[in-house]
């Protein structure tokens, strides 16, 4: 799932947004407004109070977001069912999916791993286009995007579904979850992409939970961002198959792989998934031109040791070039991994130490602000060319690509 | 869901001499047995009951409400040893104040709870003294029990009929083992007990679907714990505080056995079968129901789970040392058959 890596990248909790940023169609509730929410208890009240100033605190805007709730109301949902893409129908009204290596095979009236689509009578549907449950403007760098744009926003939106179950999960509240569960607004792609543009973000990002469950409405959402003049960037965990990520490759403009660990067992025991499709995807990625930044949520006890973040270095080495950027980011605890402590720093500095060790360009420290290791460097001078404390962008030092201090080329997009 | 049809007369005569006749409590002792988990000394053996009619359709498929009932009759005394079944009635009756009924109607009509059987359950309890608002017939979606028949209904002196999208999920997630879940509000807050009313089928991921994984309609997030055969997913599911200590009697329909192509309803592989499988060990029944469905696969060509890479695992897993759920061991669950 997208969201572990950075605990204040947490989906915002709010039942409803402040109405200067979605027009009012947007925020009415899907139910007409007939709707009885269900009574907050005083954490949830808490909870909800708090997110909305941490988000504004953090340089965004809150927008909307759901809660897991009890959909008393009839909702229209056809409005956000589609024929999926990427699978193949099979004898007796069974489908199979290909989206992602998991290639879940369903029964008629079934759904599969994701929550997110159905089998109904032979045929596959995605329930999420355009059914949006988390929006929220955020700085790139939260993402987290070290090489694109730096400095400007993302207008970044979620629907409900994952096709991994992470223990460490932050935002389970909506990727562990069916979309009937969670309040959503319906807000289809030309308004999402005039949305972006109207409230000044440079990219619209598909994240905090998994955008390859969503796959179609990314793609739609992305088409109908560069009509307006913004771009797209994925926030993934890179569980998807090589050919919808070819596709994927032909619409956006970045994607971010969460990599969560380098070892098999870790991606069975924690992640309910497999590494070596992850691996996989990133070549594939990297071999399509598309710029990409890999974050590695360090886990303590997990995977933290030195043999495996040696062995990531090397393999991004290898496969992708030392020019890839790689944060190595803090855990909190959540979800189900509750009973560990947050990364000690010491742990993440020494992930640091033997990546750089390993000669990789840009290896990066998150959740960790202020420290010296949030900011970019240039690989020949040494000198600081992006200045970050926290998700401010304090200065930037780069002209046309190039270091202006040695002129040495900085790889990513970083636009005129 | 209707609840005001009338007992036949048959019916309701048996049913009231059988009250006069005996005292409350007649039961035979030894014969209670529920789910066991979290105990630390299981049953030596369990009690699965088998009740089968033949004659239960009263048309080519229509099954006969007075045949029920007293198939129910039948099932509920042997289980209990009871000398009449307004006795079994009542002992069912003294699980909760409200008690849940959980169907199992995902597959639509052919391959879900009957509707005459949870009416024939639900006229039982009021019999027996429950109040018809104490009754509560639901499942994962509403939209699934009005496909299987049912008719939502949320007030009136009448049972309750509602899917876990109107009474939403509790907001503690709960874990056990490799499942972290929230479970329905009308399990953890409504509920006092809950009668399992599972169907008997294949189930092309888990092996079968009988009583264990009837609760994954109780979670939020069922779509999540079919890897591996669902195994240890299943049991690890039904250890839920809320499942393992309101689940407390499993009546599995088996009018119609769903042995291949399963969890689907695929007539051509759908066998009357006419009966119903009884019993407080969900892990027994699901043995047992195996059993069945083996069988008849076996006698109709088609390979067995094992083979077929799909054997129900978590059958044997619910019952080990840190579940605890019931019996699994075939040698040790006495099959009665009425």
């Amino acid at each position: 799932m997208a969201m572990t890596v950075d605990k204040t990248s947490r989906a915002p909790l709010l039942d409803q947004a402040p109405g200067d940023l979605l027009p009012a169609e947007l925020l009415g509730r899907h139910d007409g407004g007939k709707e009885a929410l269900p009574a907050l208890d005083r954490r949830g009240f808490l909870k909800a109070a708090a997110l909305p100033c941490l988000a504004c605190g953090l340089g965004g805007a809150a927008v909307f977001i759901p809660r897991l709730q009890a959909a008393r109301a009839k909702v229209d949902e056809s409005r956000f069912v589609r024929e999926a893409r990427f699978y193949e129908k099979q004898p007796y009204k069974k489908i199979k999916c290909v989206l992602c290596p998991r290639e879940c095979v369903i029964d008629d009236r079934e759904r599969g791993y994701c929550g997110a689509r159905e089998n109904r009578g032979g045929t596959y549907y995605t329930l999420v286009h355009s059914r949006v449950c988390s929006a929220h403007i955020d700085p790139i760098e939260k993402k987290p995007f070290f090489h694109v744009y730096p400095g400007t926003t993302a207008f970044s939106i979620a629907t409900a579904g994952c096709n991994v179950n992470c223990k460490m999960c932050q935002n389970w509240e909506i990727s562990q979850v069916r979309p009937e569960q969670v309040r959503s607004v319906y807000l289809p792609p030309r308004e999402l992409a005039a949305l972006a543009r109207q409230n000044g973000c440079k990219a619209i990002a598909y994240t905090y939970t998994e955008p390859v469950i969503f796959y179609e409405y990314m793609v739609d959402s992305a088409d109908a961002g560069h009509a307006e003049g913004v771009k797209s960037v994925v926030v993934t965990g890179g569980y998807i198959n090589r050919k919808p990520l070819e596709e994927l490759c032909r619409h956006v403009d970045a994607i971010k792989v969460d990599l969560k660990a380098f070892s098999e067992k870790y991606y069975e025991e924690i992640v309910n998934g497999k590494l070596k499709p992850v691996l996989d995807g990133l070549v594939t990625i990297k071999s399509r031109g598309m710029w990409t930044e890999i974050v590695y949520l360090v886990v303590p006890t997990l995977n933290d040791g030195d043999d495996e973040f040696r062995g990531l270095a090397k393999w991004v080495k290898a496969e992708l070039g030392p020019d890839v950027p790689v944060h190595f980011s803090r855990f909190h605890p959540e979800y189900l991994l509750k009973n560990l402590p947050p990364t000690p720093l010491k742990t993440l500095e020494r992930a640091k130490a033997i990546a750089d060790s390993e000669g990789l360009h840009y290896v990066y420290l998150g959740n960790v602000p202020g420290h010296p290791a949030e900011s970019t460097y240039c690989p020949r001078c040494h000198k600081k060319i992006i200045d970050r404390v926290g998700y401010l962008v304090r200065s930037v030092h780069i002209k046309k690509g190039r270091c202006e201090f040695c002129n040495q080329e900085i790889p990513g997009v970083w636009g005129s | 869901m209707g609840s005001d049809r009338r007992v036949s007369r048959r019916s309701f005569s048996r049913w009231s001499l059988a009250g006069l006749l005996l005292p409350a409590g007649a039961c035979r002792a030894g014969v209670e047995q529920r789910g066991v988990a979290g105990t630390s000394s299981p049953p030596e053996r369990s009690k699965v009951v088998v009740a089968r009619d033949e004659k239960v359709r009263s048309g080519r498929s229509r099954l006969d409400e007075a045949r029920v009932l007293d198939l129910l009759d039948r099932s509920l005394q042997a289980l209990y040893g009871c000398d009449s079944p307004s006795e079994a009635w009542r002992r069912v009756a003294g699980l909760g104040k409200v008690i849940g009924l959980k169907v199992n109607c995902l597959a639509g009509k052919g391959a879900s709870t009957h509707r005459v059987l949870v009416e024939a359950v639900c006229e039982r309890l009021q019999q027996a003294g429950v109040p018809a608002k104490n009754l509560i017939v639901w499942d994962r979606l509403s939209s699934d029990l009005e496909s299987a028949g049912f008719r939502i209904n949320e007030r009136g002196n009448k049972p309750r009929c509602i899917g876990n999208d109107i009474y939403g999920y509790d907001s503690e997630l709960m874990a056990y083992g490799r499942v972290g879940s929230l479970v329905c509000n009308t399990l953890t807050r409504r509920c006092d007990a809950v009668i399992n009313l599972p169907v008997l089928k294949d189930h092309s991921i888990a092996g079968v679907t009988i009583a264990l994984k009837n609760f994954f309609g109780a979670i939020h997030n069922p779509n999540k714990y079919h890897l591996n055969v669902g195994d240890p997913y299943v049991a690890d599911a039904y250890m839920l505080e809320p499942i393992r200590t309101k689940a407390r009697l499993h009546i599995c329909d088996a009018f119609n056995v769903q042995y291949e192509g399963g969890p689907s309803y695929l007539p051509q592989w759908s066998w009357p079968y006419n009966g119903l499988l009884v019993s407080a060990d969900p892990v027994a029944l699901d043995s047992i129901g195996r059993r069945i469905i083996e069988e008849k696969r076996a006698a109709e060509g088609f390979p067995s789970l094992k083979d077929q890479k799909r054997e129900p695992t978590y059958i044997a897993t619910a019952a080990d040392k840190d579940h605890r759920l019931g019996i699994a061991d075939p040698g040790r669950i006495d099959v009665v058959e009425v």
